[in-house]
């Protein structure tokens, strides 16, 4: 067995050791629970947490492995969000397995957010750099629009879909007709199927899907776009193609996060604050801090960073003012320490004083 | 004659648009940084000015001198601490930064002067204009704010082409490595471009504040990125870009509000933005560089 594993490839070795810290890590908090201890406002953090993995782990294969700047990330979650809540509200009374129905819900939402992505993509990947960020941007912000002004409803009739007014629709109320989609004031009575354990599901689906992918063919190619477009196309990689694949593979479990945020929440509405431009800010934040093109990296720093302000949140009031307040200047704080030249050097003297002093070590080969 | 006060109000909606994205494109043409808490420089300009104008029962043309110079200190400040730093870190890196800072000046207003939107007395006390016998009727807040960003913008362009410190603006803008060389204080330009960009942004917001009196610490997001997509569309990093994408944007987004859908004008604000970046893809005025291999 241990010769089975030092045998392991180191790549990976290093996806398997992620893949056990989230073992470990749901394993310690469904311990916690089954304890009784787990306060409710931990326990309300837990489906959130698994959302944002999910988001911030498929940003980082756009971010990080494709190494285009991605501001429209929400945008798909949002279009994941309403298409699997609209789903499970239609086919409540015919699907009686409430798992079923959700697992349906969750892909039709992962499928509908990556059909999303290719069509967002195929105009945007064209754009580079700064321009593509503000594109991407745009259709989040488009897509938020559009979903407060949509009005769908149905009845025996079938679905109705209007626009800007819900006079537009002639629903069939006697029989059973059904506002689903209501505007600005969104979807309610979405049945609320998430569970920590269906959430911690979908991390470890997402985690093993995206680790293959970008050890595969497809996600090598797509590492080389990034790393020099131009030589990646003269040695035959149509750049087009990659960057599109991995665009919807991103949206594909973007929606998926958002299927599992819609059934959190018992009345969805899309606001700047959960699928505008600063949703897609905060995750791109995890993304960033979590470390480019590093899984592990993303999954720790969610952690850590949705938890920090909910946490300081239980202090007493005077900090729980001052808590945001906090998060920001620590954010700032931990971007300049990480990125600063004179401060990394001083930081690596002084760790390799302490290492010096500890174990005599061989020095291993430098990670990527 | 209604389509003529959509049009004025487009105008003058736009010209406070092209003042904060100037900020943007200036900064982001020196310093090659996407500076997101810009549009929140606009907010703390608004709560100073309405401080010393009601808390302190300053004259309004004191008031808003004193939040020029705080805006433009603090875009000094902000450069200096969390930027400066990073002048040789990844885009990407800055970015971050730079939204943290934007989180931290809202919740610092958020602190200071609570969430409670507070209501902003004009500036201006210039009575409307009606022309054409009553059909049409313009504000004094429009029309002020036309000129005043009509001047500002006359002003800033002969500044930046006329004086040393304007072209060696243009010149770190160009090539910040040759500049230096060529003995611009790189550093010093920088922080001259932060406090022209802050100083703008000041006026802007006392301008917006004018015309829409309501203060909360999250007025500047909105205005910030309208102006973001405006300095983009105008070819970011180009000064009569930023001005014309602005005046465009406000444009579009007042005559679709009352011409299309009310609720859809960011939808067609955005889409029009995405439509001129696929046609030509470096913004209006933008430059094309050539990529070397």
């Amino acid at each position: 067995m241990k010769k089975n594993v030092s045998n392991l490839n180191p790549l990976t070795k290093k996806n398997l050791i992620t893949l056990l810290m989230c073992v470990v890590i749901f394993a310690i908090v469904q311990i916690w629970q089954a304890s009784g201890s787990m306060g409710s406002l931990y326990q309300g953090l837990l489906v959130p947490i698994c959302i944002y993995i999910i988001m911030a782990v498929s940003l980082n294969l756009v971010v990080g492995y494709l190494g285009e700047l991605s501001l429209g990330h929400a945008g798909f979650m949002c279009v994941g969000a309403y298409v699997s809540s609209m789903f499970s509200i239609m086919t409540q009374n015919t699907i009686g397995n409430s798992l079923l129905r959700f697992a349906i819900a969750i892909l039709i939402g992962g499928i509908c957010a990556a059909i999303f992505g290719i069509i967002v993509g195929i105009p945007v990947l064209r754009l580079r750099g700064d321009y593509l960020a503000i594109v991407t941007l745009a259709f989040g912000e488009i897509i938020k629009n559009i979903v407060n002004v949509l009005y769908v409803g149905v009845d025996n009739n079938g679905v109705q879909i209007a626009i800007e007014n819900s006079a537009n629709i002639n629903l069939d109320y006697a029989n059973g007709g059904k506002m689903i989609l209501n505007g600005p004031q969104g979807i309610t009575g979405t049945p609320r199927d998430s569970t920590f354990v269906i959430g911690f599901i979908l991390v470890m689906i997402t985690l093993i899907v995206i680790m293959n992918f970008v050890n595969s063919r497809t996600g090598r190619a797509i590492t080389a776009i990034r790393d020099n477009r131009i030589a990646a196309a003269s040695v035959g990689i149509n750049v087009t193609k990659y960057k599109l694949i991995a665009f919807a593979l991103a949206a594909f479990f973007a929606g998926v996060a958002g299927a599992l945020y819609s059934h959190n929440t018992a009345s969805l509405s899309a606001t700047t604050k959960n699928f505008g431009y600063m949703m897609s800010i905060m995750v791109l934040v995890y993304v960033v801090l979590g470390g480019m093109a590093s899984i592990r990296g993303s999954v720790i720093a969610t952690i850590i960073l949705y938890a920090l302000p909910e946490v300081l949140r239980q202090f007493n009031d005077n900090i729980n003012n001052y808590r945001m307040l906090i998060y920001a200047i620590i954010l700032i704080v931990m971007m300049i320490i990480n990125n600063n030249d004179t401060i990394k050097d001083k930081l690596n003297i002084f760790k390799s004083k302490f290492k010096r002093k500890k174990v005599p070590k061989e020095t291993k080969g430098a990670e990527v | 004659m209604e389509f003529i006060s959509y049009l004025v109000n487009g105008i003058s909606l736009g010209s406070i648009y092209a003042l904060i994205a100037l900020g943007y494109t200036m900064v982001y043409g020196i310093a090659k940084m996407l500076n997101f808490a810009h549009g929140d420089v606009i907010m703390i300009g608004g709560y100073v000015v309405f401080t010393s104008m009601t808390t302190m029962g300053m004259p309004t043309w004191v008031s808003i001198l004193i939040g020029i110079v705080f805006c433009t200190l603090l875009g000094v400040v902000i450069e200096k601490v969390a930027y400066k730093p990073l002048r040789n870190a990844t885009s990407l890196a800055v970015l971050i930064t730079a939204i943290g800072m934007s989180y931290f000046l809202q919740n610092l207003a958020l602190i200071v002067f609570g969430a409670g939107g507070k209501t902003f007395t004009s500036v201006v006390s210039m009575k409307p204009i009606s022309l054409f016998d009553g059909q049409v009727t313009i504000s004094g807040e429009t029309i002020v704010t036309i000129i005043v960003s009509v001047i500002l913008m006359i002003v800033l362009t002969l500044f930046v082409n006329r004086t040393k410190p304007g072209r060696a603006m243009l010149a770190v803008s160009e090539d910040r490595g040759a500049a230096q060389l060529m003995g611009v204080n790189v550093n010093r330009t920088i922080s001259l471009t932060f406090a022209i960009g802050s100083g703008l942004a000041a006026v802007a917001g006392v301008l917006m504040c004018s015309s829409y009196t309501t203060l909360t610490p999250y007025i500047g997001a909105m205005p910030g990125i309208r102006a973001f997509v405006a300095a983009v569309f105008g070819g970011i990093g180009s000064i009569p870009g930023a001005m014309i994408g602005g005046i465009l944007i406000g444009i579009i987004e007042n005559l679709s509000k009352a011409y299309i859908s009310s609720q859809l004008s960011d939808a067609i604000v955005f889409a029009v933005l995405i439509i001129v970046l696929l046609v030509k893809p470096t913004g209006l005025m933008g430059k094309k560089i050539a990529e070397k291999v």
